[in-house]
């Protein structure tokens, strides 16, 4: 990069043209994501300006037309669905890609991996749509209401745990064959193998498909608008209905104008920033594995 | 296997190369055989790779195995601790005895048997672990649960492979940190931590610069006598300078066969077979 010359942003070459639109699209993509963050800071502004940030951590409730701008019981109840989805879909989402590299038959793998990406790519609203009418009356039936912190963890699960297999199988994939043959030759086992080798080589790719699970958990907004009942309240129990801050922005924004609707992009910003974090920590885990 | 006093003796050997406790072992082989091939013949899905070997490999002597590209070396070599097993359509047919006992039979233990027969790769392949854990990992899973054994035998199999002075101080740093020799040697210590009696090696050094070649070549020679060394080598003057017999492999009605065994003298100075006289003076292969 250090010798970087004007000329060479022109392309010359036909290696040129395609370096020179390769780099236009990238300069485009992350020029909108930065417009876009401008947009939300812009918008928060006013209510940055005259609440404070101290205010929406402070404030007990959630009553923005009455100046109670208390964003926490709903970033805890962002949370507490983020982490709960993630001890679900990690464990299962790994189990599931060493099933389908190591374990299934040969006939199994390809529909297996079908199975997954299929999974990976059911809108959110489907799944939303199944556990509001299966598993949450199912829930009801242990602990009324049934739409809960507990409804929300078990979809958002679902839904990662494809996240974090197709990860883990790119992380597990990577570890090099001649690691196996070594093993082999020196009379390990295929669990031995597994947990003593190939688990701690692909660990840093497999922690980055976790943290970029735990973003999307963090960032869905369908699934735990429709299953998780919207009541802004600290998540005191798995039973319990919260509103996460996702839903909150979906269900207010139609109507809120003013401060209300300021503290609604605040709320937004506090999320994108959360997943930019997320997503950063992610990347960097994977660009220490190829260093 | 303790470091005596020995060990800083050995330390005053050839510049860069320390060899440790394994000079201690008797001086070279006796003609007593320890792997006993009888009619061993490999196909891989159908297409046969090997046929008809019978072959003894002697008890603390290097055999070398020599032959041209795709003549069986590699397959033969991998059937003796059974790592053809892995390979997907390879069937093995014949009878293999490694210490008397079929290594085929019904209740043999094929962990022990690799633990007792140790592999290096051409391509050093060391685990993406620190260079500890390399040879700690094996050990305990293995039930070394000492961990002073373990450590001393760390120890002393950095030495066999003249490591432990390069490496002593940086034992946590990543094993895929150290230089292609030194990973090699490494992958060697791996096999030497777990005290086999066998060594397979294929092709250990073609994948080094001369420099490593000459000092993990030299460490091959310095195993004789307490270890059984079988190498694969394309290099016909290192066969001779390292191993007491020497194996002739050649493809012969499309599948591998062994042509010619004698000791490494006989076959490269006075080989009974046309084939073999063509490839170790180099008019074929
Ligand atoms: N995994 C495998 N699947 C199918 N065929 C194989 C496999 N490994 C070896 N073969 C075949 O078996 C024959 C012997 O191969 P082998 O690797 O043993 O030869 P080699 O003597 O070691 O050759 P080189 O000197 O090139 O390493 C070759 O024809 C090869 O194509
Ligand atoms: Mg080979």
């Amino acid at each position: 990069m250090t010798s970087l010359r004007i000329s060479s942003l022109f392309p010359r070459t036909p290696d040129g043209y395609i370096a020179f639109g390769l780099g236009a699209a990238a300069c485009l993509a992350s020029g909108i994501l930065l417009l876009i963050l401008i947009f939300v800071f812009g918008e928060a502004w006013p209510a940055l300006r005259t609440i404070g940030v101290v205010r929406f951590l402070s404030d007990g409730a959630w009553y923005p037309t009455d100046g109670a701008f208390g964003l926490v019981p709903m970033l805890a109840a962002s949370f507490a669905l983020a982490a709960g989805a993630l001890t679900i879909a990690a464990p299962v989402g790994v189990a599931v890609a060493i099933f389908r590299l190591h374990y299934a038959p040969g006939w199994m793998k390809a529909p297996y991996r079908g199975l997954v990406l299929l999974l990976a790519g059911t809108p959110s609203v489907v799944l939303g749509l199944w556990g509001l009418m299966v598993l949450v009356p199912l829930i009801a039936r242990i602990e009324p209401p049934g739409a809960s912190l507990i409804a929300g963890i078990l979809v958002l699960a679902l839904m990662i745990v494809p996240t974090v297999a197709i990860a883990s199988e790119a992380a597990l994939e990577s570890v090099p064959r001649s690691c196996w043959s070594a093993a082999n030759a020196l009379g390990l086992g295929r669990e031995a193998a597994l947990l003593n080798v190939v688990l701690p080589a692909a660990r840093e790719g497999i922690a980055g498909g976790i943290l970029l699970a735990g973003a999307r958990a963090l960032g869905e907004t369908m699934v735990v608008l429709m299953i998780t009942g919207n009541i802004v309240q600290m998540p005191d129990g798995l039973f319990t209905p919260v509103r996460a801050l996702t839903s909150n922005i979906a269900l207010e924004m139609a109507y809120a104008t003013g401060d209300h609707r300021a503290s609604l992009f605040v709320s937004g910003l506090a999320l994108t920033l959360l997943v930019f974090l997320l997503s950063f920590a992610a990347g960097t885990g994977r660009r220490r594995r190829h260093a | 296997m303790t470091l005596g006093p020995k060990d800083e003796a050995a330390g005053e050997g050839a510049a860069g190369y320390t060899v440790g406790p394994m000079l201690a072992g008797p001086e070279c082989c006796t003609p007593e055989p320890v792997i006993g091939v009888r009619g061993l013949a490999v196909s891989y899905a159908g297409v046969p790779a090997l046929k008809h070997v019978d072959l003894d490999i002697y008890k603390g002597c290097v055999t070398a195995l020599i032959g041209p590209s795709g003549c069986g070396k590699s397959t033969f070599l991998s059937s003796l601790n059974r790592l053809t097993d892995l390979v997907a359509g390879c069937r093995v047919a014949g009878r293999i005895e490694v210490d008397g006992v079929d290594i085929h039979g019904p209740d043999v233990d094929v962990q022990a048997l690799r633990r007792k027969v140790g592999m290096i790769f051409q391509k050093p392949n060391p685990f993406p672990l620190s260079i500890h854990r390399n040879l700690d990992m094996p050990l305990r899973e293995h039930g070394v649960r000492s961990r002073d054994e373990r450590e001393s035998r760390i120890r002393a199999a950095l030495s066999d492979v003249g490591l432990w002075e390069e490496v002593a101080d940086r034992l946590d740093e990543p094993a895929l940190s150290l230089s292609g020799g030194q990973q090699q040697r490494l992958c060697i210590a791996r096999a030497l931590v777990l005290q086999p009696s066998i060594l397979l090696m294929d092709e250990p050094c073609s994948a080094l610069d001369p420099l490593s070649a000459e000092t993990v070549e030299k460490m091959i020679v310095g195993l004789r006598g307490r270890y059984t060394v079988v190498v694969v080598t394309h290099n016909l003057a290192q066969a001779r300078r390292i191993a007491n017999f020497a194996a002739f492999f050649w493809v012969r009605d499309r599948a591998g066969a062994l042509i010619e065994f004698d000791t490494c003298q006989r076959l490269f100075e006075a080989p009974a077979h046309d084939l073999t006289a063509a490839y170790v003076t180099g008019r074929s292969g």
